[in-house]
């Protein structure tokens, strides 16, 4: 997988939990994975289709994801809450949405679409046929995880003047 | 979360109506509680382009507050609807997808103005500030509601 593609959600991670939760998240491992996805808490899934295609799994710890939906609701949540899922998604949604603005600005098109809850269902078909990069950070609530997985299609680079991506 | 000095329309001074656009509830809520600080009130919500089109239409709102990617209708096509309808709607772009191309064809719909989640309350008020221009006008902390 390139890394040119990769790097951008690293640096977006960072200032996305650095910003919202006024702390800083470093990167514990990269490992690649093959097999079928299994969550490791409470996990959001953004897909995308153009000339990148593929998908990301942000996974994070429940402590994490609780710690997280405080910080962005500005008050204490429950764990069982609803809330808490929710924040999850929206904290995909801006990682994910910075970093798909960088690598647009760079070139590459394609659209993305709204993340959402990863089921166990979506979790066996996340795993299937493509090889991910793992990325575990660290943060001062427990680890999150990012499961990313794309392909880049250079024929659909060339083709971009035909292609209705957004 | 930090208080601001309240925005208010300049016509009556009454609070800044806002109508909140995003399928998250979670970023409404957010949202909701950002405008709140700044004095406005929460006119409606609305979870995807299709309800906020009418949505606009019924409550009238002086400021919208509109994500992109939303389900069965995106943010740019309403905006686009909303602003044929209503030419004087103002419409800011609030989407965690800040790249050229979007900015680009939400301001040729009509939008005014776009900012980038995770939204930063100071940004987001400067913004509304802008968007009003001389229809908006601000109280200090504590006139709130005050003619």
């Amino acid at each position: 997988m390139r890394m040119d593609l990769i790097q951008p959600f690293i640096g977006a991670l960072d200032t996305v939990l650095s910003e919202m939760t006024k702390s800083t998240a470093t990167i514990a491992d990269l490992t690649m994975e093959e097999e079928g996805y299994r969550k490791k808490g409470l996990a959001a899934i953004v897909t995308f289709k153009g000339q990148v295609e593929g998908r990301i799994v942000l996974d994070m710890e429940p402590g994490v994801a609780v710690a997280i939906a405080g910080y962005l609701a500005g008050a204490e949540v429950d764990p069982a809450d609803a809330m808490v899922s929710e924040a999850v998604c929206e904290l995909a949604n801006m990682v994910i949405g910075n970093a798909v603005t960088q690598l647009n600005d760079r070139g590459f098109q394609f659209k993305v679409f709204p993340p959402q809850i990863l089921t166990q269902e979506q979790c066996e078909k996340a795993g299937q046929s493509s090889e991910a990069t793992v990325l575990r950070f660290q943060t001062p609530s427990g680890n999150v995880h990012l499961n990313i997985a794309m392909h880049y299609y250079a024929r659909r680079g060339r083709e971009r003047s035909t292609v209705s991506v957004r | 979360m930090k208080q601001f000095e309240a925005l208010t329309r300049k016509k009556d001074h009454q609070p800044v109506r806002y109508l909140i656009v995003d399928d998250s509830v979670f970023a409404r809520k957010s949202l909701a509680k950002m405008v709140e600080s700044f004095g406005g009130q929460v006119a409606g919500e609305a979870g995807d382009g299709c309800t906020a089109i009418t949505e606009y239409t019924r409550t009238k709102p002086d400021i919208v507050l509109m994500d992109i990617t939303m389900p069965q209708m995106e943010g740019i096509e309403a905006v686009e609807r909303i602003v044929q309808e209503h030419p004087d709607a103002r419409v800011v772009m609030v989407s965690s997808v800040g790249y050229q191309d979007n900015i680009l064809a939400a301001l040729q719909k009509g939008a005014r103005h776009f900012v980038q989640k995770p939204v930063k309350p100071d940004a987001l008020y400067e913004i509304i500030r802008y968007v009003l221009n001389d229809d908006g006008v601000t109280a200090p902390v504590g006139a709130r509601g005050e003619n």
